[in-house]
């Protein structure tokens, strides 16, 4: 599609704004000829001079005259114990159709129960998300048929669901130009997830696994308010951050406990119309969710910029990550008829304020307190976001904080040399040998003079690696820093026996300080302090010029 | 039809189709437990059959297998007559369930109170080991792998599951001519239908193919068939027996309902299935009250038990379209209760002319959502299909009865965008 456009732009200037030329055939796009040989004929200077302007025109202008409006529906997999309507066990990655029993497979006679933890699940996120609970709300039978659906219907929430009008604070990474933002959250509700579909390669038929059937899904439909692809992706991400901090769910996107599925639309600055809505499923990570949305902005400001608006249909697209496009999967006949009833065979679900209170009082400290909690610390926003984005990682600091450590001091041990490990290894904060404890024994004893700051760096890979105690390492190694006293006593020690360079010096080669500085060094074996023994260098130096 | 019956047999009838009139009312007054008569004489009241066994089988008078067999000879041969049980277990089965309760019995060990007596169950609640129709093409075959908790209920109670019954597929009906398999006679008239949805429930209670039977009652099913045959027919309460394992049709009208020949064992039967059952979100929560010993004999009574008792009677219900003999019965049974002592007074309810009307839309909404799950993907009877589409149409197409289609038809109207608030919803109201 694109090549015919381009072949628009050169030949058939004219053709592109005045779009009754154009016919659609099935996304492809075809002239009426006969008119293009006269076009062509009368115009034939014009043609050059329009295609340059175009080509001036760089993206980045073109898209500044749009605006995307993006919202994300996204469906979260609880990890309960159980389904949520029976009592089977869900693992991802079991033999097929080995995690069912009659309920969870729509056998006739069976009749849902609704797993508690669900509504647990659902109010904790609603209070993280700010939202309002709905004391009052139920089920409803979404009715459609497909194989992986066994009863012919979802249990789902239609127009009572159990949270609403929330919102969520996040901070764009500072490598995209930070920001602190906020967007809102239009409802949370309660449903259950459907079963899989294995389509043999050759098409002939296709296998239904029913293990997945009946998984507790909490779906949660954001305010469309997001506006470029960065931004949609932070609140992926952000939404992964807090049910892992929740532990409502693991938030894997590969497993598919996570799936995210985009809506946008663009019109011109200043419109206050939406522009056609077009959906993009097939979002395997955060970055295919940024990567997608500045795809499809580009494609239909490109669209729209040409009067082309007509080509941009209500339809779902499917992200293909190998090509980095947009692909059309089925196009949108008008809405689905779902046929929606409240489900006679479950209770109404009532939550008492107790119930709710218990829940709030229960829930940890969240990613966005917790930032802004480190924020004024005193740390920069990239030691923020990287300490408080990450659950594991944001307890092992506030563990060593809680020892006494100086914050600015942890942060920098674990961005640093602890982070470059974890990188190298490929460990995780919980599975390397160090204690948040010892960190802070590390720290304070590199305050105290205890031990110089590059033997503090040898102990720590130490600790990482193997584990051990500060204390044990430096009693063992022999590494207390040397004091000032014997540090002097080295340093006329070295003094006297190199009076060649002390000449020198004092003639003028300052830059024999760092032989001086060395060789005392080595002397102490590494154990004198570095600022303490250079100041008393000089003062040796310098004392008898 | 019951001509040569056996000594066994007889102790255990107390009357011949042919010489009573079918009124529902003939098993008033109630007489039971400590007044059993001798087994070889036949009762002139109704007693309970179920205690009348117990009483055999705890006497040593007869066994169960004894009983099994006789109940087992006489079932069969009337069966291709009445044609009732779309299927009768294996006689072994039988007669090993049997013989179970009579080593019980021979050891001294304590056996429930259904021990030895037929039951009879519908066919479109879920037994384990016998196939589960629901009077459907489509079910055809299809064998549950579990018991429904009635079912479950029965059987823990020493009840023998003898088959399962005919009824109108899926509990569409009202003559059990809806059956997609075959015609049930009524055992008092060849030409009359045995009424429906349970009709082959009540037929077998009535022919005494069984001892009790159950049946489903979602507008009527076990009442309507009941009076029909004359016998008893007991719908719960709804939310008193589980519908887990009962194929659903109306879900929030539902309810699993009992068959007997006298009040005595329709309440027994109750007493064994209801309760709240964690399978189960709609059953109550409510204790079951202990209202076996409050079947009390009318004898043991001082003159007007029921003094005390407000009855009301609908006007409605008396009106215009009322056969004139079943207006004539209603009055007699209030007639009856004044005699016991009840204030009868006529009330009226306006809006029951609506009743019928609204059942139609709750229950066709319901079922066309019910029978979704009806396609042939994971059970049932598929008729393959090169594309999706088609498999879904052929399947249900084939599997289901022009009773059951109008009525997914008329129920995804109902519920259909547009529709929802002018039907379902005001219907509920």
């Amino acid at each position: 599609m694109a090549s015919l456009l381009f072949r628009g732009l050169q030949f058939r200037p004219l053709c592109i704004y005045s779009s009754s030329l154009w016919t659609k055939k099935v996304g492809v796009l075809c002239c009426a000829s006969n008119s293009l040989q006269t076009q062509n004929v009368t115009t034939h200077e014009k043609p050059k001079k329009v295609a340059t302007r175009n080509q001036d025109k760089t993206l980045d202008q073109l898209l500044k005259n749009y605006e995307a409006i993006i919202g994300i529906e996204t469906h979260v997999q609880l990890s309960t114990l159980t389904k949520a309507f029976c009592g089977c066990a869900y693992n991802y990655g079991s033999e097929p159709n080995t995690d069912i029993c009659p309920v969870c497979m729509g056998l006739p006679g069976a009749l849902p129960v609704l797993n508690s933890k669900v509504i647990e699940c659902a109010v904790k996120l609603g209070l993280a998300l700010n939202c309002k609970l709905s004391l009052n709300s139920k089920f409803d039978r979404k009715q459609y048929f497909y194989p992986d659906l066994p009863k012919g219907y979802q249990i789902s929430q239609f127009d009572v669901p159990i949270a609403t009008s929330g919102y969520i604070d996040l901070d764009l990474p500072v490598e995209f130009g930070g920001g602190h933002r906020r967007f809102g959250i239009t409802r949370v509700h309660m449903e259950e997830d459907a079963g899989k579909l294995l389509h043999a390669e050759d098409g002939s038929h296709s296998q239904v696994d029913l293990n997945r059937a009946g998984v507790p899904l909490l779906e949660i439909v954001s305010e469309p308010d997001m506006r470029t692809g960065i931004e949609a992706a932070e609140y992926g991400a952000e939404l992964q951050r807090l049910v892992r901090y929740l532990g409502v769910c693991n938030g894997n996107m590969q497993e598919g406990s996570l799936r995210c599925d985009v809506n946008i639309s663009v019109r011109p600055r200043g419109q206050d119309e939406f522009g056609t809505k077009v959906e993009i499923k097939n979002l395997n990570s955060f970055s295919a969710i940024g990567r997608a949305i500045d795809y499809e902005i580009t494609r239909q400001v490109q669209l729209l910029s040409q009067g082309l608006a007509n080509q941009i249909v209500q339809e779902t697209r499917l992200w293909d990550d190998g090509a980095q496009k947009t692909v059309t999967m089925r196009k949108k006949e008008g809405l689905s008829d779902y046929r929606y009833f409240p489900e006679p065979d479950l209770p109404e679900v009532t939550l008492t304020k107790d119930y709710i209170d218990s829940i709030r009082d229960s829930l940890p400290e969240l990613p966005e307190l917790k930032r802004r909690r480190y924020e004024q610390m005193g740390l920069s926003m990239q030691d923020v976001l990287f300490l408080a984005n990450d659950v594991n990682i944001a307890e092992f600091f506030d563990a060593t904080l809680s020892k006494g450590a100086d914050a600015k001091l942890a942060a920098n041990w674990i961005m640093g040399d602890i982070a470059a490990y974890m990188k190298n290894e490929k460990l995780s904060i919980t599975e390397i040998k160090l204690t948040s404890d010892e960190l802070a024994e590390l720290i304070s004893s590199i305050q105290s003079g205890t031990i110089s700051g590059k033997i503090g760096k040898e102990i720590l890979f130490e600790l990482i690696a193997k584990g051990g105690t500060v204390k044990g390492l430096i009693k063992e190694k022999n590494l207390v820093q040397v004091n000032s006293a014997e540090i002097e006593k080295m340093i006329d020690k070295v003094l006297a026996e190199n009076p060649k360079q002390v000449e020198q010096y004092r003639g003028g080669k300052t830059k024999l300080q760092g032989f001086f500085a060395g060789q005392v060094m080595k002397e102490s074996k590494g154990k004198a302090n570095p600022g303490i023994l250079n100041k008393i260098l000089l003062q040796k130096l310098n004392a008898n010029s | 039809m019951l001509n040569s019956i056996n000594h066994h047999q007889k102790l255990l009838l107390h009357r011949s189709p042919k010489c009573l009139s079918p009124s529902p009312f003939s098993t008033f007054p109630l007489t039971l437990t400590e007044n059993l008569p001798h087994p070889l004489t036949p009762p002139s009241k109704p007693t309970s059959q179920i205690l009348s066994i117990r009483h055999s089988l705890l006497t040593h008078q007869l066994t169960a297998v004894e009983i099994a067999e006789s109940y087992l000879t006489h079932l069969r041969r009337i069966e291709p007559k009445l044609k009732s049980f779309l299927h009768v277990a294996d006689e072994e089965y039988i007669l090993n369930e049997a013989k179970e309760i009579d080593n019980k019995i021979s050891r001294n060990e304590s056996v429930g109170l259904l021990a030895g007596v037929f039951v009879g169950v519908k066919d479109n609640i879920c037994t384990g080991n016998m196939p589960s129709t629901a009077g459907s093409r489509l079910l055809e075959g299809y064998r549950p792998p579990f018991d429904a908790t009635a079912v479950k209920k029965v059987r823990e109670l020493g009840g023998i599951v003898v088959g399962k019954t005919n009824m109108d597929e899926f509990g569409m009906g009202s003559t059990t001519e809806g059956s997609a398999f075959q015609v049930t006679t009524n055992p008092w008239d060849a030409s009359c239908v045995p009424g429906g949805s349970s009709g082959g429930s009540a037929a077998a209670v009535s022919a005494r193919q069984c001892v009790v039977s159950l049946g489903s009652d979602t507008g009527g099913s076990v009442r309507q068939p009941a009076s029909f045959c004359g016998v008893v027919g007991l719908k719960p309460t709804y939310g008193r027996v589980s519908r887990y394992g009962l194929v659903a049709y109306a879900s929030s009208l539902d309810v699993i309902g009992c068959f007997g020949t006298s009040v005595a064992d329709a309440g027994i039967l109750l007493h064994a299935i209801a309760g709240h059952d964690r399978f189960d979100s709609t059953s109550s929560k409510q204790e079951v009250p202990e209202f076996k010993s409050q079947l009390t004999a009318s004898d043991n009574f001082e003159s007007r038990p029921l003094q005390g008792l407000r009855v009301g009677i609908i006007r409605e219900t008396l009106e215009d379209g009322v056969d004139d003999d079943v207006a004539s019965s209603i009055r007699e049974a209030a007639s009856h209760l004044e005699d016991l002592g009840c204030t009868v007074t006529e009330v009226s309810l306006p809006s029951f002319s609506l009743g019928l009307p609204a059942y139609y839309v709750l229950a066709c909404s319901e079922s066309s959502s019910n029978l979704s799950r009806y396609d042939g993907v994971r059970y049932g009877n598929r008729i393959a299909a090169g594309e999706l589409t088609h498999l879904y149409g052929d399947t249900r197409a084939g599997g289901f009865g022009p009773e059951v289609k109008r009525r997914i038809l008329m129920g995804t109207y109902a519920l259909s965008a547009g529709y929802y608030d002018a039907y379902y919803k005001r219907a509920q109201q």
